[in-house]
């Protein structure tokens, strides 16, 4: 074995290192002063001098930067040493990178490759000191671990033995059944019993790839159990949440632009005729709590998949990403235990959604982050792509029976095994150890390759259906695919990462990476010779067959042998009780303050409302050269857009608009107002940049608690009617959805549930791009209106909580007068009216106005004595901050002054105030005195100060 | 004439193909793609082409450094011929990944006796991967044919390693076509104006012919006015276009 590590040479600038030292002083470590990180290679296989000369040079070190050692050596005086490696079994993120660079070189006697990393601390450190850096800074031991000894390269080869495992399930009491089930199927004991009266009829034992088959089709993740449950909730009974609710939005409102709704991998619009959009958002929420980088990364890399595998293949062009964490200042000391702190679970999420979709090329224009101590064991990553595709190609496929079963991009290991059935279940202390199997490190460039390839075969029409291989692994894909037909697959034929996998392990696998084709025998060796082309595996696992049975086979022997229809139908209907019973809060009692300016300055500066700006740089928004509205807009390139604005194709000037509404402070209120909000909140983004309510489409993402506990379940049926309320008026269907439940911690003293989650995504369809607006105020001498009334509702909002109050009166809708008011100032922004629009949310006016003028650049005076109200309110304060949905400032040149008025007549609106020269924000109150005068820097500084890290 | 013929070499990894693509056909060029395998098999022939561009993206997922073992791939194994279409007169340009490939073969800076890798492109000084707009000054004195009749012009970068650093001696040497400058023009503006703290603000560099030449922004992505980040609320500027470069290559091409 070889050993060669490398570092920057003395003298050269280092930021890993001073990125790491800065962590550190942020962990509140005053004692290190200096910190040296180098790259560790540990090559297996032999080398001659010349030839480890050649790795060393050529391929591992940078001359001018850099310098290499061969030899392993001990700590220098004064310094502490720590050297961290992946776990066995957990895919080195860069091995097939240094291999096949070697090769390169003319080596081929190479045969594995780990890579690890050696940190070299000096300073007055103690062993707690250390220790406590470890754990919260340079290694998870989820994946990682500090090197001890001497570790071997490559894990010694595994063999695998083929033994039938048959399960004895027939002869098993409840209790047996539940047993079995506890930690490796989540099945309750009504499916337990269901699938042994199966076999007792069938009079044979199942084998435990055809329990593992059943687990994973019925789990919670996968067929969405709950939204289809019959649901009492008091006098009502719901037979299933989904088709009542959002899919029942869509079915009323009957648009001729949907063109595949509910039932592919995403929702499927019409683009321009010729080109048909999709849309899918997703979470991977329990993988990133327990590892943030790599559960995040396969989380971007799971959702891009959907669309790749929507209709005949969509190519992504915008990614989406909205995470909810612990507030980044949670006290270490009150961090339960097995938790990691929200601040390392921020910077490993957003490096892990960064670092795969920057590398697959597709630019991330949108998103959002809430900060909620509720978030602290169990944070939330939703990841959301965007694909087109021409409009023939939107449908799903159907393979037909002899069409081949290919399997193609990465090859499958022990990744992620059970990853469905945990995110089924709670999170505990334990689940750090438990899920060690389920968390693995994606691998973007193999996805990149396999999209580049796939996108050649559609284009030539090699495949007759495609789908991913995400959670649920072969099993889910083929499982589902082959619904129809039926399917044989030889198991043994699955490409592996490393000997030793059992059939069952190769079947359940979630590794990464990996799609599925049906391919017409005839098309199979143009198609193979496409991947192989862009260096991607493609292999012929099995056949379609006309039996409709799910057939698996390992080396000849039969493993599995279950009829589709038990599959995929045998699971009733679940019968489920709900509860809901409003909260009521403590209300407000505190005076207004005389001078404003503190409290605006505390809102902007709230880790919900403050810039993003450190985040969204490390994004890139740009690939594709199709960026219209950027996520950071305004004269320095720095105020807060309201929705991404891009142009897929370089030939129309059609757009699309992608937006997000989320805001689980108004849940605890209620969860119907929330959701209603949320959708208000998405809608008004799209309109806020132009845009019009013509064609929108919404997706919805409920995150909850567990849906077995009465009272989260009453309020996701609350949630859920929103969206069918509002929607229905709006005139916006849902094209697609997902939920994610359970998302509760148990601390091992108390359980800690998330806030009631909804996150609304739109997506609009814009006729012309050059009609587009932003937030930035633009010229001196314009004039400010609002548009749409205020109400006495700070239920829930940033002003309350900054008083350390919620409230009860929570924003709700009224949709009709929403969407009256919306098509209104559309128009007018159509007539090229408005400068400047800016949605109003959390902060409401207040907040609005100062981002106006700083992204602007210029001054906004504003009186609060022309704000049209819905009811009465006396304070300036509760004016200023209320958060009513349906509301927007907008900027006028004063020559438009009729054109616009007449425009938005039949709507509340009001010139409230003037675009200024003098750089200050001028908030005059009812009584005409000056409630809140405040230099913009001063405002800006306040707001980009929290997270410019 | 018929039209200019572009090759864009692509690895595993390669990700503004298709922003380079739109912007070579945007000034009438003819753009084919191939990875380096399909050149060594002759299926598609170097010599068929005016010019070769290796787009920005991750190849082989910046794994090790980037660009690094395209760099090796290119520099072991199409070395000759990528020196003998040099030598026929024809462009070579790369774009961010691409300008990271170029350097890391030694093709840039492409001075006489000069050692195997005489300058690197390394981890910015944030230490973080950046997506920001900057100002690129063209140095008029340049022998570029890529940057020919530009002054100032405004694009996108999005690069995590892009600090040009050169080995003792050399940076003087260099042949700077663009240089990071403020929104007047001026150099040693600091960040964020210089994104990456590269050694005398340089962004882009040519060989002595001017006809090898890399960047580490993307003029890609500025081809149009409403790509701009403030055309919402600036006058339109043809001037400041990225796809001015484009053409330049195109025009020149067109006298081979």
């Amino acid at each position: 074995m070889y050993r060669v590590e490398v570092s920057v040479k003395e003298g050269f600038a280092d930021p890993r290192s001073e990125g790491l030292q800065k962590d550190i002083l942020d962990l509140g470590v005053k004692t290190v002063k200096r910190v040296k990180v180098s790259s560790v290679y540990l090559l297996e296989g032999r080398l001659d001098d010349k030839e480890l000369l050649a790795v060393c040079r050529e391929l591992l070190t940078d001359p001018i930067v850099e310098e290499y050692a061969t030899e392993e050596k001990p700590a220098p005086p004064g310094a502490r040493l720590v050297e961290v490696a992946y776990n066995p079994g957990v895919m080195d993120p860069v091995e097939d990178s240094v291999k096949k660079g070697i090769r390169d070189l003319g080596i081929t006697t190479i045969t594995a490759v780990r890579t690890a990393s050696k940190y070299l601390l000096w300073g007055d450190i103690s062993d707690n000191t250390l220790e406590s850096i470890c754990d919260k800074l340079l290694v998870n031991s989820v994946v990682q671990h500090i090197v001890a000894r001497k570790e071997a390269v490559a894990l010694p080869s595994a063999s695998y033995k083929f033994r039938l495992e048959n399960i004895d399930i027939t002869r098993m009491d409840d209790n047996a059944l539940m047993e079995l089930s506890k930690g490796r199927f989540w099945l309750n004991i009504h499916e337990m019993r269901i699938i042994q009266n199966h076999f007792k009829k069938l009079n044979r034992q199942p084998t435990d790839v055809e329990l593992e088959t059943l687990a994973q089709t019925w789990s919670e993740h996968c067929i969405h159990k709950t939204f289809k449950a019959k649901i009492t909730l008091g006098k009502e009974v719901i037979d299933s949440l989904m088709k009542s609710t959002v899919m029942k939005v869509t079915q009323e409102l009957n648009k001729p632009w949907c063109l595949s709704v509910f039932k592919d991998n995403a929702g499927v619009i019409d683009f321009d005729g010729r080109y048909a959009v999709c849309f899918k958002v997703e979470t991977h929420n329990h993988p990133s709590a327990v590892e943030p980088y790599g559960g995040a990364a396969t989380g971007i890399g799971g959702v891009i998949r959907d669309p790749l595998g929507t209709g005949l293949g969509a190519f992504p062009i915008m990614n989406t990403d909205v995470f909810c964490f612990g507030p980044p200042d949670y006290p270490y000391d009150e961090l339960p235990k097995g938790v990691l702190h929200p601040r390392r679970i921020f910077k490993g999420v957003r490096a892990g959604v960064a670092d795969y979709g920057n590398r697959m090329g597709i630019p991330t224009s949108n998103g959002s982050i809430f900060f909620d101590k509720r978030y602290v064991g169990n944070p939330l990553v939703y990841c959301g792509t965007v694909g087109i595709m021409p409009k023939n190609m939107g449908q799903k496929g159907m393979q037909k029976p002899g069409d081949l079963v290919v399997v193609v991009g990465g090859k499958t290991g022990r990744d992620g095994i059970h990853g469905v059935t945990f995110a089924s279940g709670d999170l505990d202390k334990e689940s750090e150890t438990l899920s060690q199997s389920s968390v693995q490190i994606g691998n973007p460039i193999m996805e990149k390759k396999t999209l580049d390839a796939i996108i050649q075969a559609r284009d030539l029409g090699l495949y007759r259906r495609i789908t991913d291989c995400g959670g649920g692994g072969l099993s889910s894909a083929v499982g589902e695919m082959a619904e129809e037909t039926g399917v044989s697959v030889d198991l043994e034929k699955v490409p592996l990462k490393y000997a030793g996998l059992s059939y069952t392990e190769i079947w359940v696998s979630e590794s990464q990476e990996r799609m599925l084709l049906a391919v017409p025998p005839e098309n199979i060796d143009r198609l193979l010779a496409i991947f192989n082309n862009e260096d991607v595996e493609a292999t012929v696992i099995g056949e379609f067959m006309d039996n409709r049975r799910l057939q698996l086979y390992y080396e000849g022997n039969l493993v599995c042998d279950l009829d589709m229809e038990f599959l995929h139908k045998g699971l009733p209907q679940l019968e489920r009780e709900g509860l809901w019973q409003p909260p009521r809060y403590p209300d407000p009692d505190f005076p207004q303050p005389p001078d404003l300016k503190e409290e605006l300055k505390k809102i902007l500066g709230s880790w919900n409302v403050c810039s993003k700006e450190w985040a969204i740089r490390q994004y890139d928004h740009e690939v594709q050269g199709t960026s219209v509205l950027k996520p950071l807009v305004g004269t320095n390139n720095d105020g807060p857009g309201d929705a991404a604005v891009i142009r897929p194709l370089a030939d129309s000037k059609k757009g699309i608009i992608i937006s997000n509404g989320i805001n689980p402070k108004y849940g605890d209120i209620d969860t119907y107002w929330m959701a209603a909000s949320a959708i208000d909140e998405a809608l008004r983004q799209i309109i806020a940049v132009g845009g019009s309510l013509d064609e929108v489409a919404l997706l919805d993402n409920f995150c909850w608690g567990n849906p077995e506990k009465p009272d989260r379940l009453g309020a996701l049926v609350r949630a859920a009617q929103a969206c069918y309320d509002i929607a229905r008026v709006y005139g916006t269907p849902f094209i697609s959805g997902k939920d994610s439940l359970y998302n509760e911690y148990e601390t091992g003293e108390e359980t800690i549930c998330i806030p009631p989650t909804l996150l609304i995504s739109a997506m609009g369809v814009m006729n012309d791009i050059d009609k587009a607006v932003t937030m930035d105020c633009k010229q001196a001498g314009d004039l400010i209106y609002i548009v749409g009334d205020t109400y006495n509702e700070l239920g829930g909002s940033h002003y309350y909580a900054i008083h350390g109050h919620i409230g009860n009166s929570v924003p709700k809708v009224n949709p009709e007068k929403g969407k009256k008011l919306m098509n209104a100032l559309s128009a007018a922004m159509q007539k090229g009216l408005v400068k400047a629009c800016h949605d109003l949310s959390e902060g409401g006016i207040g907040v609005a106005a100062a981002e106006m003028a700083f992204a602007g650049g210029l001054g906004v005076n504003i009186d609060l004595k022309n704000v049209p109200l819905g009811e009465t309110i006396e304070r300036d304060d509760y004016i200023l901050f209320s958060e009513s949905n349906s509301r927007f400032l907008v900027e006028i040149a004063p020559e438009h002054k009729q054109a616009f008025e007449k425009a938005v007549k039949g709507t509340n609106f009001t010139r409230i105030g003037r675009v200024t020269e003098e750089e200050k924000l001028v908030v005059t109150g009812k009584n005409g005195k000056v409630v809140l005068t405040a230099p913009i820097d001063e405002l800006k500084e306040a707001w980009q100060k929290p997270l410019r890290w | 004439m018929s039209k200019i013929k572009v090759l864009m070499l692509r690895a595993p990894g390669t990700n503004r193909d298709v922003d380079t693509q739109i912007a070579f056909e945007a000034v009438g060029a003819e753009v084919a793609s191939a990875l380096v395998p399909e050149l060594l098999r002759k299926e598609k022939r170097l010599a068929d082409y005016h010019i070769l561009i290796i787009p920005g993206g991750f190849t082989y997922g910046d794994d090790i450094s980037a660009g690094r073992i395209m760099a090796n791939e290119i520099r072991l194994r199409l070395g000759e011929d990528i020196k003998r279409f040099v030598a026929d007169g024809r462009l070579v340009m790369g774009i961010c990944n691409g300008f990271q490939v170029l350097v890391k073969t030694g093709i840039l800076p492409g001075i006489a006796g000069q050692s195997a890798q005489p300058v690197t492109l390394t981890n910015n000084d944030s230490g973080r991967f950046e997506c920001r707009w900057v100002y690129l000054k063209a140095n008029e004195s340049s022998p570029c044919v890529f940057t020919k009749g530009i002054n100032c012009i405004y694009v996108p970068i999005a690069h995590g390693e892009g600090k040009l650093v050169a080995e003792s001696g050399m940076a003087e040497k260099l042949n700077i076509a663009l240089q990071y400058v403020d929104e007047k023009g001026k150099t040693g503006a600091g960040y964020p104006y210089n994104p990456n703290g590269s050694v005398n603000d340089i962004a882009g560099i040519c060989d002595a012919s001017g006809r090898i030449f890399g960047m580490m922004p993307h003029p890609e992505d500025f081809i149009r006015w409403t790509q701009h980040p403030r055309w919402t609320r600036e006058r339109p500027r043809e001037d400041l276009l990225g796809l001015q470069i484009f053409t330049n290559a195109v025009a020149w091409a067109k006298g081979i």
